[in-house]
């Protein structure tokens, strides 16, 4: 199957995704300039983690301006699987592919450190290899990341079981220690009511090698792989739909 | 026109004005005064430094590039290359913390590109005045979100470094930063402009009149009148660095390039100067082609300004329109703005007319060079006497352990580390505070490991000893990680060199550097000299920071620092010679510098460092850790923070010494001698790694096990320490992390 990462001027991340998706699972991949206008039948849409456009505005306020964005959302009303990490998830917001905004950090500080995350959804193309509860060792490296949502959102959110990742103790059990960055629920990943975009804080791509301490983050991309290798040319007929 | 303020005003000296009509032979006009004194500036001559500087070693087999260019470079194997510089950028960031350290990082980025290098990682060696003073707080925080805001962006990772605190440095904070890239070895690009009539161009952000004369401040001591020298510190754009970045780089691959410089100091001066010189040409520019964002500029101006994110290249004649569509894709616009001669000559024109035209060759090669008078300072007789028969030792010496754990130069700098992207890129496989940093190369089985240090205290009380400290400090932190040392780059910070005493300082360290690196076998290939460090008259201590860059051979066998299993054997490499001199012990116990520094056994040092490597490419070190701030003592207990509580029982004898009997246990547990690491090594492994030291004549003994949750030490068969790991691991962490966390009214 082929990855897709797009890179926009500013991605810093978009590397990081190739290298996992095709150093080490062994996956095609091509990068997507963001002023292309078509996705080279990518199968899977990777929004890397980065400064998209310098994010001098908002993150990704700029971002979702360019060209290959239309495609994108085409892609993902299909029913492709796209991925927002990071800079990514941002991006997804601002594009209107995901409901809510990213606030500052409520450290003010940029911070970068691994987190714990508890998997609540394992219903997605990019968590259907996880069990749910289990939970993921993986990095964050933001400054805005701290998600916000109006309560009617975060409540919406909550009955569509579109919050995806949250932030926990090593255990798996939520407190506000445990909350790098302030973020609503400790939400640090969700999905669209279709279940086919997710938008995640943390960079599953730094944790998939032993080399650099953690693999755990191997679990998203073994997901969309087992999610894709029924029909990895036909991205439109993937069925990612109800719980299984 | 040109009266002694004008020359004041520009940093010259009157002699220095007649060399200047000599090599014209006529009066200069402003401008062209203005592109001498940038040249002739310490800052980019190193006219006070150079006669110093050329007593270095700078050539080994690995050496690809040495000083001379943007950066160094070294030969890492598989056809690769280590390119790599540190650099100073103390004065702006005092003036503006958080732009000064930025611009810091901006610059030294472009360095390494600019050789065709991609960067892949950063590291930074920073002083600052005590922690409790307000000024402090807000240097730190300003240094630190500069050095995130650019180096996190632009989405290279700030993977080690160090921080020390003293109130030396309180007027005059310093700021290094280091870069290192990775280029194929066959591409390394150089600076050079040649070829009469290829096309110059420039590249990157428009020019404004910010950081006009920042090379001259850079050179200048710092009075009361400094914080009106705002407007000469630059402002960072990580964003056009970034397009910068992959733009230069994706043209450096069709070869369609002669050349290419950043304009760092001293601007499109220093650029064109340089460029030309290097290639044996000349460059002809016309300023009014200069991309500029403000109106009304004057040639002076833009000769001078500092404006960041700018670069300047030659193209290949028939290659030009292939440079622009690269540039042109990332939404830059390359602007020819003048060609290559051949005469030597730098000329500017302004619509056609002359307002500039100096041999090359006087900018450079004839640019003053002063022998400094020297003299030993006369502070340093009455500083190196210790005598620790006066010296009441408490004898509560958990006490003494968790004071000095809680010293903000010793205690864990996780809450600035957490503020660096230190993973992107994923390459990070020792992370920051656990030892030095290291990157794997993808594509290969190599890895990095880079460290910089320095000691400010040892080089006031020794500048010879402390600058060679230095270097076998920052070498014995990559051996540690199981690197080969094979190059390293240096940066001078010190006071004003126009004063013996600092000349004097400044002498004996670079010889320091110069025994050290040459015993050590690691050249230096480059680096940056900072002086006028001083405030009100006020020097810095001599602060010789030192870069190594370590190859490890197999990425997968890097060592840490912390202890791995209970029931290893803890071995200590290397012997104790009771030595307090100069000691973070003594500072921080008894608020005394005073002393010589530790003594320091090259040949000893070289042979430990060849043992630590050997150790672990054989796989029997399961972590080493080298002993400095706090000795002995200190470096136990961070072996056993972020192990989840591993613990140690330590024996060690007292070594015969001055004083009390509290003063000897002292000694024995916070000596600071040199060239001494803890390594912890499974059972099942410990002989054959007493026969390897044996072989390396290295002195080892097995000094304890790791075990149980607390850290305990005998010192002559008396536990002397007894603490438990998780309260010491609290104090230590939460020291800097609380410091700032606290709301200031």
């Amino acid at each position: 199957m082929r990855f897709g990462i797009v890179v926009f001027p500013g991605s810093n991340c978009d590397e990081d995704a190739y290298h996992a998706a095709k150093d080490v699972f062994g996956q095609d991949a091509e990068y997507l300039w963001h002023k292309d206008t078509h996705l080279k039948r990518a199968d899977v849409v990777i929004l890397p983690g980065g400064f998209a456009h310098g994010d001098y505005l908002r993150t990704g306020a700029m971002a979702r301006f360019s060209p290959i964005m239309k495609e994108v959302a085409a892609f993902a009303e299909r029913g492709g699987p796209v991925l927002g990490i990071c800079n990514g998830f941002q991006i997804l917001l601002e594009a209107g592919l995901l409901p809510g905004a990213m606030l500052r950090n409520r450290s003010l500080k940029y911070q970068c450190e691994h987190v714990h995350l508890r998997v609540e959804q394992t219903d997605t193309p990019f968590t259907c290899a996880a069990r749910p509860g289990q939970v993921l060792r993986i990095p964050i490296g933001h400054g805005e990341g701290n998600y916000y949502a109006p309560p009617e959102t975060v409540a919406r959110l909550e009955a569509n079981r579109q919050i995806v990742l949250r932030y926990t103790d090593p255990q798996g059990r939520q407190d506000d220690a445990s909350n790098p960055n302030g973020s609503v629920h400790a939400i640090a990943s969700i999905c669209n009511e279709r279940r086919n975009v997710v938008g995640m804080m943390p960079h599953p791509e730094r944790a998939c090698e032993v080399l650099l301490g953690g693999v755990d983050g191997r679990v998203i991309f073994d997901s969309v792989i087992r999610a894709l290798a029924r029909g990895p040319e036909k991205p439109a007929l993937l069925e990612v739909g109800r719980p299984v | 026109m040109i009266d002694p303020q004008v020359l004041e005003r520009h940093g010259l000296k009157p002699d220095e004005y007649d060399r200047i009509v000599k090599a014209l032979g006529r009066e200069p006009n402003l401008t062209e005064l203005g592109i001498f004194s940038v040249m002739w500036s310490e800052h980019c001559s190193y006219k006070s430094s150079r006669i110093h500087l050329k007593t270095l070693p700078t050539e080994g087999p690995q050496v690809l590039q040495g000083p001379g260019e943007n950066a160094g470079a070294v030969d890492i194997g598989e056809g690769l290359a280590a390119v790599f510089k540190i650099e100073s950028h103390n004065h702006p960031s005092f003036i503006e913390p958080y732009q000064g350290a930025a611009t810091g990082v901006g610059g030294i980025i472009r360095d390494i590109f600019t050789m065709g290098a991609r960067p892949i990682a950063l590291l930074n060696s920073l002083r600052f005045g005590s922690l409790d003073p307000p000024g402090t707080r807000r240097l730190v925080e300003g240094v630190v979100a500069g050095i995130a805001g650019y180096g996190n962006s632009i989405g290279i990772p700030t993977v080690g470094g160090e921080i020390a605190f003293e109130p030396s440095y309180a007027g005059n904070p310093l700021v290094n930063v280091f870069c290192l890239g990775i280029a194929k070895a066959s591409d390394i690009v150089k600076g050079v402009a040649s070829g009469v009539g290829n096309a110059v161009y420039y590249v990157g952000a428009k020019t404004g009149r910010d950081g006009i004369h920042g090379a001259t401040m850079a050179s200048a001591e710092f009075d009361e009148k400094s914080a009106e020298k705002r407007p000469a510190v630059q402002v960072g754009d990580p964003f056009m660095e970034k397009l910068l970045l992959e733009a230069c780089l994706e043209v450096m691959q069709t070869d369609a390039l002669v050349g290419i410089q950043d304009m760092g100091a001293a601007g499109l001066t220093c650029s064109t100067t340089e460029m030309g010189s290097r290639g044996g040409a000349g460059i002809e520019i016309d300023v009014a082609l200069v991309p500029q964002r403000e109106t009304g500029m004057t040639p002076y101006e833009i000769m001078l300004s500092e404006s960041q994110e700018r670069m300047l290249l030659v193209a290949k004649r028939g290659r030009e329109a292939e440079v622009e569509r690269i540039f042109e894709k990332w939404d830059l616009h390359a602007v020819k703005i003048g060609e290559v001669t051949d005469n030597g000559f730098l000329r500017v024109r302004e619509r056609g007319a002359l307002v500039a035209e100096i041999p090359n060759r006087a900018l450079t090669d004839e640019a003053p060079v002063y022998k400094r008078p020297m003299s030993e300072p006369e502070y340093l007789r009455d500083a190196q006497q210790l005598d620790l028969d006066a010296v009441v030792c408490p004898a509560d010496q958990n006490g003494a352990l968790l004071a000095l754990l809680a010293s903000p130069t010793v205690a864990s700098k996780r809450w600035v580390y957490r503020q660096y992207d230190h993973m992107v890129r994923t390459n990070t496989i020792n992370l920051p505070g656990l030892g030095a940093g290291v990157v794997r190369i993808k594509g290969t089985d190599r890895a990095l490991a880079l460290s910089v240090d320095g000691n400010g205290r040892y080089g006031y009380l020794d500048p010879y000893r402390g600058a060679m400290l230095a270097v076998a400090e920052a070498s014995r932190n990559v051996a540690c990680a199981g690197a080969r040392p094979i190059g390293a780059t240096n940066c001078l910070n010190f006071g004003n060199p126009e004063r013996p005493g600092i000349m004097w300082q400044f002498a004996k360290a670079v010889e320091g550097i110069g025994a050290a690196c040459r015993a050590l076998n690691v050249p230096i290939t480059g680096g940056n000299v900072s002086l006028y460090n001083e405030t009100d008259g006020t020097a810095i201590y001599p602060t010789p920071v030192i870069g190594v860059v370590g190859l490890l051979e197999h990425a997968d066998r890097v060592v840490g620092r912390r202890f791995r299993e209970s029931g290893d054997a803890i071995v200590l490499l290397g012997a104790d010679r009771g030595e307090l001199g100069g000691s973070e012990y003594l500072k921080v116990v008894h608020h005394l510098v005073r002393g010589v520094p530790p003594d320091l056994d090259l040949e000893a040092e070289r042979a430990l460092q060849a043992l630590l490597v050997t150790l672990a490419d054989e796989g029997l070190a399961r972590s080493a850790h080298d002993c400095s701030d706090g000795g002995l003592t200190v470096t136990a207990a961070e072996c056993c923070f972020d192990t989840f509580g591993i613990g140690a029982n330590i024996s060690i004898d007292a070594p015969p010494t001055a004083g009390s009997a509290a003063t000897g246990v002292a000694t024995a547990l916070f000596s600071e001698s040199a060239s001494r690491v803890i390594v912890s090594v499974a059972p099942e492994e410990l002989t054959r790694v007493l026969e390897r030291a044996a072989a390396a004549k290295v002195p080892a003994k097995v000094i304890g096990q790791t075990g149980g949750n607390r850290l305990r030490i005998a010192v002559a068969g008396q536990i002397v320490i007894d603490q438990s790991v998780d309260e010491a691991e609290r104090v230590w962490s939460n020291t800097i992390e609380h410091f700032f966390a606290k709301r200031v009214a």
